[in-house]
């Protein structure tokens, strides 16, 4: 079963300076979510609070299967994924890049290599799945990082920024890569994005953090 | 009187013909140098580790003093551990002083600050971007620790190359706790001191030309390291 997740009074504040003022929204369709709103309104520490890898000062972050709250556990955050806007590729070949959370998972070689190379192939890598992953174009680091996370197949997938400072060509090809996630229609995907009209092409809900609050634009 | 040609012909001659006495000596010297490297390592690399991953009181006056010891005198090492292992020191029972294993000890000692300040400074130079992005594709806070590591591979290796430079070329401490006893602890930089002293420039020669190629090769393959591990920085 799909999980769910709700964010309740989330708080955040860097160096005193108040960031996100009690958020509050409750992520209960797969498709994508794209989350605007200015530069410095705390998007991305939406997003690490969401994806549990930062702690919010006050409110919480509740997982749910079958309507059933569950524990934050490695389990838990091994169904979770978000790709950094940096990527973070790793000093080795793109394909050990892209296996690299199905070995954390103990995935059976014949399953890995196989799931490794669909995941290479969907992202137009596969014909470079031996080379140094740190000698490819920003562009396809992009997509190397969306690799990854189709590779190990998350519930919950968080993008941020996932077409930022790349080409066009690239852009499309993002573009076409999240398209496609959503119209699997297995993961629940959460984007953040400056840019209007991708937030209008891509999501099946836009929302927008002002003034620290978040708030659906479309319903 | 020696001309400088003659004398560096007949080093080379040494060399060339596997003089058995510069092999010893060279053998020694490698031997020594190695087991120091592979002692100085096995501590220095986990505690490099320790000290960049652990946040606790003193954490940064270590880091410093680690990187204040990489210049350490060898001569001053040499003296504490004469002092510690001499017939009336603290450790003078275990009747190291003029052995192999005293060199060994003297030899770890000046390596270790060096691999450790190395190896802490090459993972704290991990874009921390690594570690978070391990985290978030399902890696535990170890296994997350073992991928910044792995990424911090040829700056580690680069300290070990760099220690065992520092050990190969190191000759006040290895002399005051070694002797210079022919055929059980000379080494190459003490035979040299030694032999020059004596006049005898044919061995010292030949013996500096082993010990700089060596110290050509390690720096050699130090470089490889720190552009494949720079590759990073600009790709």
């Amino acid at each position: 079963m799909k999980l769910t997740f709700r964010v309740m009074e989330i708080e955040k504040n860097y160096d005193g300076q108040s960031v996100l003022r009690g958020c509050s929204y409750f992520f209960e369709n797969t498709g994508v979510y794209a989350i605007m709103g200015p530069n410095g309104c705390g998007k991305s520490t939406f997003l690490r609070i969401c994806a549990l890898i930062e702690t919010p000062d006050s409110g919480k972050v509740s997982y749910f299967q079958n309507n059933e709250k569950i524990k934050t556990d490695t389990s838990l955050k091994r169904r979770i994924s978000l790709v950094l806007p940096g990527i973070g590729v790793f000093h080795t070949t793109v394909f050990k890049n892209v296996s690299y959370g199905l070995r954390l998972r103990r995935i059976q070689k014949d399953e890995l290599l196989n799931r490794a190379d669909a995941a290479l192939e969907s992202v137009g890598l596969l014909h470079k799945r031996q080379q140094n992953a740190l000698t490819l174009s920003s562009g396809e680091k992009q997509r190397l990082g969306l690799a990854r996370v189709l590779a190990i197949g998350p519930d919950v997938i968080f993008l941020d920024e996932p077409t930022a400072s790349i080409d066009v060509r690239n852009t499309e090809m993002v573009e076409n890569i999240i398209a496609k996630m959503r119209n699997d229609h297995r993961s629940i995907i959460v984007m953040t994005t400056h840019d209007q009209a991708q937030a209008e092409r891509l999501a099946d809900r836009v929302l927008m953090i002002t003034g620290g609050r978040i708030q659906g634009l479309n319903g | 009187m020696h001309s400088v040609w003659g004398s560096f012909k007949n080093a080379l001659f040494l060399i060339g013909n596997f003089d058995s006495e510069l092999l010893g000596i060279i053998i020694l010297s490698l031997e020594v140098s190695a087991t120091a490297l592979f002692i100085a390592s096995a501590l220095a690399i986990p505690f490099g580790v320790v000290t960049a991953f652990k946040h606790f009181y003193g954490r940064g006056f270590i880091v410093t003093l680690l990187q204040t010891f990489m210049g350490l005198p060898p001569v001053v090492v040499g003296l504490f551990l004469y002092i510690l292992l001499s017939r009336s020191g603290p450790l003078g029972f275990m009747g190291l002083l003029y052995t192999p294993s005293a060199m060994v000890l003297a030899q770890t000692i000046l390596a270790f600050p060096i691999i450790a300040a190395l190896s802490n400074s090459a993972i704290v130079n991990v874009d921390p971007v690594i570690r978070q992005a391990s985290i978030t594709l399902g890696a535990t806070p170890f296994q997350s620790a073992v991928t910044v590591v792995k990424e911090a591979r040829y700056g580690i290796l680069s300290g070990m190359i760099a220690g065992l430079g520092r050990t190969m070329a190191e000759v006040g401490a290895v002399l005051i706790v070694g002797g210079n006893i022919a055929g059980y602890t000379r080494v190459m930089t003490t035979t040299i001191a030694m032999e020059t002293d004596k006049g005898n420039f044919e061995l010292a020669l030949a013996l500096g030309i082993v010990l700089l190629c060596i110290s050509f090769l390690l720096n050699l393959v130090f470089h490889a390291f720190q552009n494949k591990g720079e590759k990073k920085s600009y790709l």
